[in-house]
């Protein structure tokens, strides 16, 4: 290989009982080399409560350095390794391998297959293009809004007000419920599951005052009306969002004029 | 949108020979839709929730008396409809149902030609054939039901 690894410390599979063999199966793209994808194998020798993320890293680092992926917090809070792994989008950083994986006398039995999330360019290997994804987030306006005179002491808000919008503002923007999404998929014009959630953050902070027009964005073709209550969104989402019940709670805003 | 990736053997990609690029989605063009401001979509979606539910007790009210109740599908004759039609009662249920059912598929059709025709062009002949068909069969039929004589021969 091209990239240099690691060299592996002698001895280090010693006493290595606990160790599992699984097969990494992992879509494979690389503009330069073919325009087209393909699936690669990789046999690793791994502990089963160790994740996702620390297989790929061991491919990575001792087998393949081409292999190429997004991770950095590597502990579920950044967002940035959402992938599609055994058919279903999850976080690497937060899928253990004893979860995932069938085993048998110490074998997996069927290879662990990941794949980049659905609807976006893949620019390489398990690296997809964000920027469609990122573009929805900006275009709902993902801030405070305010009129008038800045208070001089901080906004108040009373424990029921914060409880409206506490479920929405634990979203890390991992793309991985807009990416599991069949409406998105279609033609990609759709907002996504991630932008309404960021939406419905600030349409039902009592101290934000532009629900309005945060709702008349979401009321467009492309907005909350193309949601067909599908629930991948609620499946997907790492952070356990009811993606789904908040998109219902626009729609309700929009139906009612009231938020 | 296909892109064409085919190329001559042996031409590897390179710096100086890129890969196609494909236009991701929601980048603003020429071409974006821009933003239309109105509750077409609200009133649309209310719609179909809304004929839905009337849908279900029309249809599985019509299809119990056609079918079920009172010797089955071999009473239907002419002397059947032109009785039934000769209420308003019934008249009103039909016409409700026709117009319901042809909004309510034409709707959902329209949704499903969106999101699955990729080409501009073939999305506008799909849904011209799609109003042409629902505008047809809304007003035959209700042109059937107000001008229908029992007595013709
Ligand atoms: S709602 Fe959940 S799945 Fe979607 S971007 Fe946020 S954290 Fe990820
Ligand atoms: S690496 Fe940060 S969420 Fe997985």
């Amino acid at each position: 290989m091209a990239t240099p690894t690691l060299d592996k410390p002698a001895g280090a599979e010693a006493g290595a009982d606990h160790l599992v063999t699984v097969t990494f199966r992992i879509r494979r793209f690389n503009p330069e080399v073919s325009d087209q994808a393909s699936w690669q194998d990789f046999e690793l020798a791994i502990d089963p409560k160790e994740r996702v993320l620390d297989g790929l890293h061991k491919i990575k680092w001792e087998i393949d350095g081409t292999l190429t992926f997004r991770r950095s917090c590597a502990h579920g809070v950044c967002g940035s390794d959402a992938m599609r792994i055994n058919g279903r989008n999850r976080l690497a950083c937060k899928t253990l391998i004893k979860d995932i994986a069938v085993l048998k006398d110490g074998r997996g039995t069927k290879p662990i297959t990941v794949e980049p999330i659905q609807g976006m360019t893949v620019l390489k290997d398990l690296v997809v293009d964000m920027e469609p994804f990122f573009q929805a987030y900006r275009d709902v306006l993902p801030f405070l809004i305010t009129e008038g005179n800045e208070p001089s002491r901080e906004r108040l808000q009373s424990p029921a007000d914060r409880a409206r919008f506490d479920d929405t503002t634990k979203c890390i923007l991992c793309a991985a419920c807009t990416s599991s999404c069949p409406i998105y998929w279609s033609d990609g014009q759709y907002f996504g599951p991630a932008a309404i959630v960021n939406a419905h953050r600030f349409i039902f902070d009592s101290r934000d005052e532009a629900a309005e027009r945060r709702l008349e964005i979401l009321n467009d073709r492309d907005g909350v009306w193309r949601c067909r209550t599908t629930f991948n969104c609620t499946d997907a989402c790492p952070r356990g969002i009811e993606v789904t019940k908040a998109i219902q709670e626009v729609k309700r805003a929009l139906v009612t004029r009231r938020v | 949108m296909a892109i064409d990736t085919t190329r001559a053997a042996g031409s590897e990609f390179s710096p100086d020979n890129p890969a196609p690029l494909i236009e991701p989605p929601r980048t603003r063009t020429p071409h974006s839709p821009r933003a239309t401001r109105t509750n077409f979509e609200l009133y649309g979606w209310l719609f179909m929730r809304l004929s839905g539910i009337v849908l279900v007790i029309l249809v599985l009210g019509h299809l119990l008396i056609q079918l079920v109740l009172d010797g089955g599908v071999s009473k239907i004759s002419f002397a059947f409809v032109a009785g039934r039609w000769a209420s308003p009662f019934w008249q009103v249920w039909d016409l409700a149902m026709l117009w319901l059912a042809m909004l309510h598929g034409g709707n959902g059709l329209r949704t499903i030609i969106n999101d699955y025709a990729q080409n501009d062009d073939t999305r506008f002949w799909l849904k011209a054939l799609l109003y042409t068909a629902t505008v047809f069969t809304v007003l035959l039929g209700t042109l059937v039901i107000f001008t229908f004589d029992p007595n013709i021969r």
